[in-house]
């Protein structure tokens, strides 16, 4: 089995220059790829376009590049938690392309699978729909959205193998799937990193073609946006 | 007396029927899930890969693996599952999801919705909620039948950008029940408990179609 495993985040990135196109795994904070994040920031990578669903939170997540100024372009369906995004969205200093969240899932699949193209309804007869090609099928009207394919993509799973074979945990799972596809090298980080052999083949969500490079993650923070409990 | 927030999901819960899979949207549609009624069984859907989103969890239960769309922690049930927002997005595109609720900034009376942008504002972006109208075949909208300055959320035609269009079926509000209906207009089917039909008509803007002259109270 080919093996996968490179031994840390700053390794891992070695290789990312500066302009690079970025995936970042995660929905919220949930699922992103904590050590990849935090090793971009201490190599201090600058001009990154990151496609990612969102872009973090002040202090955390990708908001730790975005303070750090080193993201160009953000391509997301939601940055609503972030102020220092809205600082440089206003001040001119960052570019935004917004993204319904089902089209940049089905994107960002797509340019995984091969498939250069596709139409979605979401979106027609909106802003969304300015400067794309518009088709009826069978009397309804959708849109023609093309793939994403990225440089790097940064994903994080829960378990993973030395093959690079990847499972996910709860809805941390979220982009990171298709993150993983959709990256020409694909960088992943795990919470438990173990030889190939130990996960069952029938449990794999991401199968180790995809990842390129492979390492135990450490000291996640796994940061909670809306801590909501009901009274025991 | 008009309704409040959970006065409004409490009414909206009355639509959701046995075998139903839901999507609820964040804010007021998110209440819904606490007056869905114990004797049918409804699967709720959250757009980051969720079917069968569970209570809030106790303290020592929190996972946080485990959020809903608006990243609220949550729980699962039995018979719960997981899936990537590739195939989330799928299941709402295709069709399978029988309700979706959400919240509006403003309806038109051909039923199209918008409820992500306010020019000039800061702009946080559309979420799942383009995917979500431009697919759902039945869409409820929980709102304020008027905004903070006192003017009718319900129009002729939109004023801010649009999410999707003559995708709204219903409209939830403080004051009323309201469908939306083909030809276009808002036809009023039930008051809020001690609100008059006047007052409704004065708060709302579009085509008001009021065909009895006996419009009944909500059953709350």
């Amino acid at each position: 089995m080919i093996n996968k495993v490179v031994k840390d985040a700053d390794t891992a990135i070695a290789d990312i220059p500066n302009g690079a196109i970025l995936m970042v795994g995660g929905f919220g904070l949930c699922g992103i790829p904590e050590n990849g994040i935090a090793a971009l920031l201490k190599k201090n990578i600058k001009q990154l376009t990151c496609i990612s669903n969102n872009a973090g939170v002040d202090d955390f997540g990708l908001g730790l590049l975005l303070k750090n100024k080193q993201i160009k372009k953000m391509i997301s369906s939601y940055v609503g938690e972030n102020e220092e995004f809205e600082r440089q969205l206003l001040a001119g200093e960052l570019e935004v392309d917004l993204i319904p969240q089902g089209t940049l899932a089905e994107r960002i699949r797509a340019g995984g699978a091969g498939i250069p193209a596709f139409y979605t309804p979401a979106g027609y007869g909106t802003e969304v729909a300015e400067g794309k090609e518009v088709r009826e099928f069978e009397g309804k009207m959708y849109l023609m959205e093309q793939w994403l394919r990225a440089d790097f993509s940064l994903v994080k799973a829960w378990k993973g193998d030395t093959a690079g074979n990847l499972i996910y945990r709860g809805t941390a799972r979220n982009f990171n799937p298709m993150m993983a596809s959709a990256g020409k090298i694909t960088i992943a980080e795990v919470e438990e990193l173990v030889p190939a052999g130990e996960l069952d083949p029938n449990h794999i969500h991401t199968p180790g073609i995809y990842v390129t490079r492979i390492f135990q993650g450490k000291n996640y923070e796994k940061r909670i946006e809306q801590r909501t409990i009901t009274a025991n | 007396m008009a309704l409040d927030k959970f006065g409004i999901a409490k009414r909206i819960a009355q639509e959701v029927r046995d075998g139903f899979y839901v999507n609820l949207g964040i804010g007021i549609p998110t209440l819904v899930a606490n007056y869905i009624p114990a004797n049918i069984n409804v699967v709720l859907q959250s757009e980051n890969g969720l079917l069968g989103i569970g209570p809030f969890p106790k303290d020592s239960d929190v996972d946080p693996d485990l959020i809903n769309a608006g990243k609220q922690t949550v729980t699962m049930l039995d018979g719960s599952a997981l899936f990537s927002s590739a195939e989330s997005f799928g299941m709402i595109r295709s069709g399978k999801i029988q309700l979706t609720i959400l919240g509006a900034m403003e309806v038109s009376e051909n039923g199209d919705i918008a409820n992500w942008k306010i020019p000039g504002k800061m702009v946080k972006g559309m979420g799942g909620a383009m995917d979500l109208v431009a697919s759902a075949k039945n869409i409820i909208v929980a709102m304020q039948h008027k905004n903070k300055a006192g003017e009718s959320k319900l129009l002729k035609k939109c004023t801010l950008p649009i999410t999707g269009l003559h995708c709204v079926k219903k409209i939830v509000t403080e004051l009323a029940v309201l469908d939306v209906v083909p030809g276009g207009g808002f036809k009023l089917l039930e008051r809020a408990p001690g609100v008059s039909v006047e007052e409704i008509k004065n708060s709302t803007e579009g085509k008001l179609i009021i065909e009895s002259d006996n419009i009944p109270e909500m059953k709350l």
